[in-house]
């Protein structure tokens, strides 16, 4: 992993090998594009599908309705006991408050082995390095007993509170990295001119931190955001259900009854997801070419 | 505290000299380490109360019978000796399991790499490209995109549709013991993109100079990748091909999607994590699962070191 964070933002040296002759570059432009559509049309045909009136769901493979009808997401919306308005509301808190847990309880663990000095820094930080080799399914069943005994089942306080522990080590690894590469004569400078640790966290740190922190947050929202193994473990009652356990509710009661109304809800729950990608999609490919973060 | 160190050392007992230089001692290496591990607090009451502890109680359970109403049964090695000779489901998910990791990985990382040697030309358009070939990676965990494959495969699904334009009569693939299997790989591999741009962050740091020395030689395209693209990749190979096939031995949402949870029909998709899931939350096995996850751990480590240990004869470090 390391030989990779390095260097990958290099720029390329231009070069004449890279220039094509112009028939050359139409074949792989043709091909690309002729990739790129089917890549995206599963995507396509099923917003289209949502919008499509709905004995014409299934009569074509073409991505253009013939109208275009919103009554599916109407039905789709109300079609459970629980709105679907109930499950985005439990979505975004838990996420919210997962990206806030991440984002603190991570920068603490990695400033403090990025920057300070104490007994046992080396041996504590193999640990956690150790930790990011662990499967969660070795941890799942105690930690289930724990916050059963807790009284937190069906609550969302175990997906939210181990985020606050730090519990993610993939981000401290990131954060660690990082922080490594900021100049150390800042904080001896501030540490000289008598800042204690915690200033220097939290007033050069963080604000010069801002693209990993950034980085950090929006995978951890989306993940969360995606999540079912935890909720679907955690969260029983229907009025806690996050958007993917309503999703698959929905599946499960209407299945191959209201299709449209299916489609429409699966659109929805894919929108955040897809803001996201549009707006940062720079930060995250940088994150993946550079860290090869998983998925 | 300050001013006792500085008391010349006959003007007071023996006894509260050592007292304080003791205390002295003990206050540097306080001031010393404290912002250390105050920082590290949340980390490390989550290292104890969240992973080792939870951990060993793991291990603990693994030989035990736990169904949650009553405290563990100690049974020895009983778990894993029913795993290993008389549990037909857990050789069907081990079954399951490693058709989907032998299939998944070697093609979600053949396309990976043959659209980032596409990308990697100098393209016009790259950055649109390389979005839209990593999105379904971003989606691709979520539950809506389970069920959108579902309905794709299914036997009146698009796939079919599309199929029957060519006059070809599709199977219903999700309902197919003999392929379900493989649409849950379709979907994986439809998911190149994150691979993908870690190769193409990789092909980057191939030196242009090298292919054009190779051409000057009148090497052709196919012995320059043979020569100078694979060796040189190798690294980036590897450390995608572990994190793939991790990844695929964990895999859980599609196939419980797909499946309705049961991992049917006739346990075809009965993934590794799907049955843990079922012996521990649904049949309340709490000690037969833990022993699973453990025999999940072993694999992925022997997989895991088999990986590095063959490494050092294919992969190539450039130092």
């Amino acid at each position: 992993m390391t030989e990779m964070t390095a260097s990958v933002t290099a720029a390329r040296p231009p070069s004449d090998i890279t220039k094509r002759s112009l028939p050359a570059s139409l074949v792989i432009h043709a091909l690309l594009i002729a990739a790129s559509l089917l890549m995206l049309y599963p995507l396509l045909w099923m917003v289209s599908a949502s919008v499509r009136p709905e004995n014409e769901i299934f009569s074509s493979t073409s991505i253009i309705p013939s109208s275009i009808d919103f009554s599916s997401y109407v039905r789709g919306w109300t079609g459970l006991d629980v709105s679907f308005g109930r499950f985005f509301w439990n979505s975004l808190v838990i996420s919210v408050l997962v990206v806030t847990g991440n984002v603190i309880a991570c920068s603490l663990t990695a400033y403090a082995f990025a920057r300070l000095r104490f007994a046992g820094r080396n041996f504590w930080f193999a640990i956690m390095l150790g930790t990011l080799m662990i499967p969660y399914h070795v941890t799942l069943i105690p930690q289930y007993v724990l916050f059963l005994d807790l009284g937190w089942v069906n609550t969302i306080l175990p997906l939210v509170v181990p985020k606050f522990l730090a519990s993610d080590a993939f981000f401290i690894f990131l954060m660690v990295q990082f922080f490594r590469g900021i100049p150390r004569e800042l904080d001896e400078a501030a540490m000289m001119d008598g800042c204690s640790a915690w200033r220097i966290y939290w007033k050069i740190m963080l604000p010069l931190s801002l693209p990993v922190l950034a980085t950090a947050a929006i995978f951890s929202f989306i993940w969360t955001w995606d999540d079912f193994f935890g909720p679907l473990i955690y969260l029983n009652d229907m009025n806690t259900y996050t958007i993917q356990l309503g999703l698959r509710t929905f599946v499960d009661s209407t299945s191959a009854s209201d299709w449209g109304g299916l489609f429409a809800m699966s659109t929805l729950t894919l929108v955040p997801v897809f803001f996201f990608f549009l707006f940062f999609q720079r930060l995250l490919i940088e994150g993946i070419a550079t860290t090869g973060m998983k998925r | 505290m300050s001013n006792a160190m500085r008391t010349p050392a006959g003007a007071i007992s023996v006894e509260r000299y050592q007292g304080a230089v003791a205390e002295g001692r003990f206050r540097r290496l306080w001031n010393a380490n404290a912002p250390g591990y105050l920082f590290l607090l949340p980390w490390l009451v989550g290292f104890f109360g969240l992973t080792l502890g939870p951990a060993l109680i793991s291990l603990y359970l693994s030989f035990t019978d736990y169904d949650m109403l009553q405290s563990p049964r100690w049974v020895g090695m009983a778990n894993y000796v029913r795993i290993a000779t008389a549990d037909p489901k857990f050789s069907a998910a081990m079954d399951v399991t490693l058709t989907y990791v032998v299939f998944s990985v070697p093609f979600k990382l053949t396309f990976a790499l043959l659209v980032a040697m596409a990308l990697n030309r100098g393209l016009r358009g790259l950055t649109v490209y390389r979005a839209i070939f990593y999105l379904p990676s971003l989606l691709g965990g979520s539950v809506a995109i389970a069920v959108l494959w579902r309905q794709l495969f299914a036997s009146d699904g698009l796939v079919n549709a599309a199929l029957s334009q060519f006059g070809i009569e599709g199977p219903s693939w999700i309902s197919h013991p003999n392929y379900s299997i493989y649409t849950l790989v379709a979907l994986s591999v439809w998911q190149f993109g994150s691979p993908m741009i870690i190769f193409l962050a990789g092909l980057r740091q191939i030196p242009q100079d090298m292919y054009e020395a190779a051409s000057l030689d009148g090497a052709s395209k196919f012995r320059q990748f043979y020569k100078i693209t694979l060796p040189l990749l190798t690294p980036v190979i590897f450390f995608n091909a572990v994190v793939q096939t991790i990844e695929a031995f964990k895999a859980f949402t599609p196939a419980f999607i797909i499946s309705g949870g049961t991992g049917g029909p006739i346990n075809s998709t009965l993934f590794y994590t799907l049955y843990l899931y079922q012996e521990a939350f649904g049949n309340f096995r709490m000690g037969y699962a833990s022993a699973l996850a453990w025999i999940l751990v072993v694999i992925i480590a022997i997989f895991t070191a088999f990986s590095f240990l063959t490494s050092r004869y294919w992969v190539h470090y450039d130092d």
